[in-house]
């Protein structure tokens, strides 16, 4: 083998920090949406698979069953809740399988050693999980279309409400990943956390149909809020107050964001 | 300007092993320096810190100026880093991880795309552009992380055992390589335990050893201080014992090779002739191991036995 200089290579030219972040945020962005592509069969179809199956049991056969929620069919009632499920998972599980494997593998040390800033990373990241959110969400939506009519009666809501849910539960995902020793603990948040919660949080039933204990009860779980708002943007109903669902949103977006960029400048779990 | 100056800078891991104890160092720019120690001595964590993979516990360091506590973005713009472990993806392939990488640089994709074309083709990996990077063989893996790194085109580049487990051939060409990167004004700062490769691109070396520098110097300076050199003479015809020579100590390591000590004081024309008196006739000659090696053992075992 020989190794030829085709042309000297000439220094760079100065690049300013804002390019720097501006194309590197793309590029950790690009690299993310070519992964889902890439291995679609994970990260797309799956949601895609069990939100036919749940319109099939829960909305078909058991639904027919129920009657109606509110004066609604059972399975428009629940169709807001089952795409907002699938938005969860994805946005959660795509940060946190993507960025324990780049720690995992060690090619996190491809952005550790860049001039990106921690809030670009984590930025990056996130989008990512946004995107995937966004690709998932839309297909059960499609999917829903096939069993119900889905109305949209505040299309700025259903966009805002599915969006910062995404964002919080990729950014959930972004501290998973980065405290997360092994793949086991990995699954542990959503097998354990995240489906409880999702399953408690009113998506197969209206909180007003519980005993006043489980009422309250409810009222400590956020997904609640984020089903309940992105299901007022579709149907015009909601448990509780939109403008407290969406407070709530943007205080844990807050939150969690300032806590992974910390995490991530300290490097807590990556470097030594 | 120093492409890169460090000053008392310490390192103490979590359980307590102190890995650099007040490391003082400066590589100019242009220069091409080798980084040398034994396993555990201390380099690693010297160029970790550099490239901020491990957080120092004192001291400061800066690269061309930019101090890598209050200016760590454009510290950080100016390296190109070729870790010791590969550490991209080895799902993706060779032309996604190195447009990537340029990126995560600020090098819009358009260029980057120009720029993978050109390393991975002076790097021999452009027909496997597309493939797995998984399926790639050792050497190649390493050609890999030398084109990722040069992607963004640095200033400083720094290799930590780039040839490691690479076959002879594809070693010295990327010996060439990296000759003509350091040529055109990239520095180079190589860590390796091919002794030969240092003596043979380095202009300048220090030696780490415990957490220190043991010895800073020139590498011209560092060879000239070898007094003696160990060369190993294959003879024609069997030997019973060893020859008793003037000033040349011998040692017979089997019957028909010959160890022989030589000063810079004496010449080899003089231990020909008493070979020749001795009627001994000598097939092929050469060193035992090469000057830097010599250096750097007497070195560390002095840092040892100290």
């Amino acid at each position: 083998m020989s190794i030829v200089m085709e042309q000297p290579g000439a220094h760079p030219q100065a690049l300013s920090l804002a390019q720097i972040r501006r194309v590197g945020f793309q590029t950790i962005v690009i690299r993310e949406y070519n992964r889902i592509v890439r291995i679609w069969t994970q990260t797309i179809l799956p949601s895609g698979v069990t939100a036919t199956l749940y319109f099939l049991i829960f909305g078909a056969v058991i639904g027919s069953r129920i009657g109606s929620t509110d004066g609604i069919s059972y399975m428009l009632y629940i169709a807001p809740g089952l795409i907002m499920q699938a938005v969860i998972i994805n946005s959660y599980n795509n940060v946190v399988s993507s960025f324990f494997g780049a720690k995992f593998g060690k090619h996190i040390e491809e952005l550790l050693v860049s001039p990106l800033p921690s809030w670009i990373i984590v930025s990056g990241y996130v989008t990512g999980g946004l995107v995937r959110g966004a690709m998932v969400g839309l297909l059960v939506s499609i999917v829903t279309l096939f069993f119900t009519h889905l109305p949209v009666d505040h299309p700025v809501i259903v966009v805002a409400a599915a969006a910062m849910t995404s964002v919080t539960f990729a950014l959930g995902g972004f501290l998973n990943a980065m405290f997360a020793k092994n793949f086991d603990q990995i699954s542990i948040i959503p097998n354990f956390v995240l489906t409880p919660l999702i399953y408690l949080g009113g998506v197969f039933y209206s909180i007003a149909q519980l005993p006043a204990w489980a009422h309250r009860l409810s009222l400590i779980d956020p997904i609640l809020y984020m089903v309940n708002a992105f299901r007022f943007g579709f149907l015009g109903l909601s448990d509780v107050p939109v403008v407290i669902a969406f407070t709530i949103m943007f205080a844990a977006i807050v939150a969690l964001f300032a806590t992974a960029v910390l995490l991530l400048d300290r490097s807590s779990g990556i470097r030594e | 300007m120093n492409a890169l100056s460090v000053r008392g800078l310490t390192k103490t891991y979590r359980n307590g092993v102190q890995a650099l104890k007040g490391i003082d160092l400066a590589v100019e720019q242009g220069d091409f320096f080798a980084l040398l120690g034994p396993n555990g001595a201390g380099k690693t964590t010297l160029i970790g810190i550099v490239t901020s993979l491990v957080r120092k516990s004192g001291g400061e360091a800066s690269i061309f100026g930019y101090d890598i506590d209050r200016q760590l973005e454009a510290a950080k713009s100016c390296i190109g880093v070729v870790p010791q472990e590969i550490n991209f993806n080895l799902f993706e392939s060779p032309e996604t991880i190195v447009v990537n990488q340029a990126g995560f640089y600020g090098i819009p994709r358009r260029l980057a795309r120009q720029r993978a074309e050109k390393y991975l083709k002076q790097l021999q990996l452009w027909d496997k552009r597309n493939h797995t990077s998984r399926g790639l063989s050792g050497g190649m893996k390493r050609r890999l992380m030398i084109a990722r790194a040069l992607m963004h085109e640095p200033r400083l580049l720094i290799l930590d055992e780039p040839t490691a487990g690479v076959d002879i051939e594809i070693r010295r060409s990327m010996w060439d390589f990296l000759r003509e990167i350091n040529r055109n004004g990239t520095t180079i700062i190589l860590t390796t335990h091919y002794l030969e490769e240092a003596e043979t691109l380095c202009r300048d070396i220090a030696i780490i050893d415990g957490g220190r520098i043991i010895e800073r110097d020139r590498m011209s300076n560092l060879l000239r201080r070898l007094h003696t050199e160990t060369f190993v003479l294959t003879l024609s015809v069997p030997l019973a014992q060893a020859p008793a020579l003037d000033r040349y100590p011998v040692k017979l390591v089997d019957e028909t090779t010959l160890e022989v000590e030589v000063s810079k004081a004496e010449n080899l024309n003089e231990l020909f002739a008493q070979l020749s008196d001795r009627s001994i006739e000598v097939l092929s000659m050469r060193t035992k191991v090469n000057r830097l090696e010599e250096i750097f053992l007497r070195l560390v075992e002095k840092g040892a036995a100290a």
